[in-house]
Order: C-alpha cells, then structure tokens, then sequence
C-alpha cells in the first residue's frame, strides 16, 4: 500500500548514487533485495517504478528484485532455519525465544548502467 | 558498469526514528505504539487505559487518522494531552512515519509527560513496516475479525511486543475460537504476552494495565 513512499525513496537514492561526472546517464537495472516477510508487494513497486521514472535516468531501468527468505533462529537451543509458513515457533524446543535472521530486508544492493 | 549502493530504502525514516529515540530518551519518556486494523478498538482500549494510569502517570497521546478529529476529541475528555495526526495532508498515507511523530510530539511537548501513546492508522499492514521510534509495540485484535488474522498478517504480530485481543465482551454471540486466536498469534511470535480484554466493560483489564506499569 506504501509502494509509491518506498519507489520514490528508491529513486532518490539511485539518482544519488550516480557518478556526477557522467553525462547523461542511463541506468539498466536496479538490483533490490526484498525480504519475503517485507510488506512491499514487487509488482506494485514496478509499477510506480515505471510512473515516476519518465523522463529521468532512471526511464525504462529494469528492476531486478531478489526474494529474501525468512531466516529464523531460535535464541534459546541456537537452531536457525528457513521459515516456509509463517509460523515461526521453534521445532525443537517450542518456547524458545526466536529472532528474525532475515525476511524483512527492502534493500537496494546496486545499480547497473547502460554503457 | 556496476555501482554498489547497499542501502536500506527506508533509510531516512530509520534514521528520523533513531533520532526520535534519542529525543524521547532525553525527556525520560517511555512510547509505546499502537496498531491495529480499522475498528479493533485501539481508541476505546486507549480511553479506558488513560482513565486508570491518569494522574499519577502523565500520559500524552497522539492519534493518527487519515481523516476527522474523532478520535482525538474522544481521548481529550480522559485528561490527557491530544494532538492528531490527518495524513490526508501528507498524501493519505496508511500509516504514521517517524517524521510525522516529530512534529506531532513537539506540538503536543513531552516536557511532564511519563507515557506516550501513539495510536496509528487503523492498518495491519504498513505500520508494522515502519519505525517510528517507539520503544514497545502493541497490537490488538479484535474478536470479530477471525482467528487467522496472524497467519495473515505475520509481520504485525511478530514485530509487536504484545497483543491485545479486544472485544471479548461479544464472545457469547459469536463462533470466533479464541484460543485458537491466541495460538496464531504465538505461533508467528513465540513468548508474546496476549491480553484478553474488553474495552467495553473492562473485564481482563488489570493484566495488561499491569504490564504496561512493568514498562515505565
Ligand atoms: N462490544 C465491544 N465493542 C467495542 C469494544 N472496543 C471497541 N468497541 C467498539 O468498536 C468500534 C471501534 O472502536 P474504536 O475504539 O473506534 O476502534 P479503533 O481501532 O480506534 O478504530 P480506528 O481508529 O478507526 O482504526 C466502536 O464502535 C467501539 O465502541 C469492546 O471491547 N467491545
Ligand atoms: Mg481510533
């Protein structure tokens, strides 16, 4: 529901990191990483991608989203596994105090120019 | 040509929490942050949770609403202090972000304050995503919404601290499996304290009263 805040804050960033020195610059693809627990629904993202993009560098940019799993481990026995479900009670030992590992990365790792 | 970045996209607004945090922490001010989907009861919870801390513990509440002064008019008959938040100014945004608390706290000013309560945008989605700098989370439920809501929603309840399972005045007339409930919700977030209660008529309000207490 918050894609457009999440595509306008990426493409801020992504202008950013632009080298200053290029001229006209035209980027491929942007690579994200996304966690699977993440509330950012990828097709959403793209979509407002695309509309605020027109005209800028960043026109016609792939977006290429890796999915993170959800990585949980339990403090309580140190077992760590990938949660499937999202249930996320510890196999071994029930009670124990669990943490997310990851799952709720909405991160941008790099981007790609056009050369 | 490849250009690393290596960022959060929500950079800014971790960054705008953390410095919420810090403020909040220099004025010695506990904030919990409230969230549920919309009509759960987080007002009605809200209202009856000031009457019992009021005075002896100063509470300021600030309320977020996409639209209307209803919540807030309804919080200020209590006592405490109430400043609202209307995100139809800021584009309608589902859910309150760390700038927006910002300015709502320094409006409201925190000076006296022990307790503030941050009652954000009826949504069980978004506010989970976002920090506003807070230093507990609580989410409530509501009875009539069905028991797989936190299989539905997994990022809610395993981000909050606790859970509230409002309503339970309706029980009677209703075939809503409230252990069941309970269940899902530890499931996703093992550990979590879940508060069985009505807002209505009061019934299992002391345990959350004290577990709020344990947190000041
Ligand atoms: N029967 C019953 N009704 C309740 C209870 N708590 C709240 N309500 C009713 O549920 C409706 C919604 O309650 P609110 O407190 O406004 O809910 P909210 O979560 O603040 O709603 P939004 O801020 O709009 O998202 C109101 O009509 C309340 O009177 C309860 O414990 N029992
Ligand atoms: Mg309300």
């Amino acid at each position: 529901m918050h894609e457009m805040g999440i595509a306008q804050e990426l493409v801020r960033i992504a202008l950013e990191a632009l080298p200053q020195d290029l001229k006209d610059p035209k980027v491929a693809s942007l690579n994200l990483r996304i966690g699977k627990l993440s509330s950012v629904v990828p097709h959403s993202l793209t979509f407002c991608f695309e509309i605020i993009t027109k005209d800028t560098p960043l026109e016609h940019a792939r977006l290429n989203i890796e999915t993170v799993p959800v990585v949980i481990r339990c403090d309580t026995c140190g077992r760590q596994w990938e949660a499937e479900t999202p249930v996320f009670r510890c196999p071994d030992c029930e009670l124990g105090q669990v943490r997310l590992i990851s799952g709720r990365e909405i991160d941008i790792d790099s981007l790609t120019l056009l050369d | 040509m490849e250009i690393k970045i290596r960022k959060n996209i929500l950079e800014k607004n971790l960054t705008e929490a953390e410095k919420n945090r810090h403020f909040f922490r220099e004025k010695n001010l506990f904030v919990l942050n409230m969230m549920s989907s919309p009509g759960s009861g987080k007002t009605q919870t809200l209202c009856r949770t000031l009457e019992q801390l009021m005075p002896d513990i100063q509470v300021g509440v600030i309320v977020g609403d996409i639209c209307t002064t209803n919540d807030a008019d309804r919080l200020a008959e209590t006592g405490a202090k109430v400043t609202q938040i209307n995100t139809d100014q800021f584009g309608g945004d589902c859910h309150l972000s760390a700038p927006m608390i910002d300015t709502a706290a320094r409006k409201l000013g925190c000076d006296d304050l022990d307790l503030l309560i941050v009652e954000n945008i009826g949504n069980l989605v978004c506010p989970a995503e976002f920090d506003i700098g807070e230093n507990a989370r609580v989410v409530v439920l509501s009875v009539t919404e069905g028991e797989d809501k936190p299989l539905k929603y997994p990022l809610m309840f395993q981000v909050s601290d606790a859970a509230i399972l409002n309503k339970v005045d309706l029980l009677p007339y209703l075939d809503f499996d409230a252990p069941l409930a309970v269940e899902n919700m530890k499931k996703v977030h093992p550990g979590m304290p879940v508060f069985e209660l009505s807002a209505k008529t009061g019934q299992g309000f002391d345990p959350w009263l004290t577990w709020l207490r344990q947190q000041l």
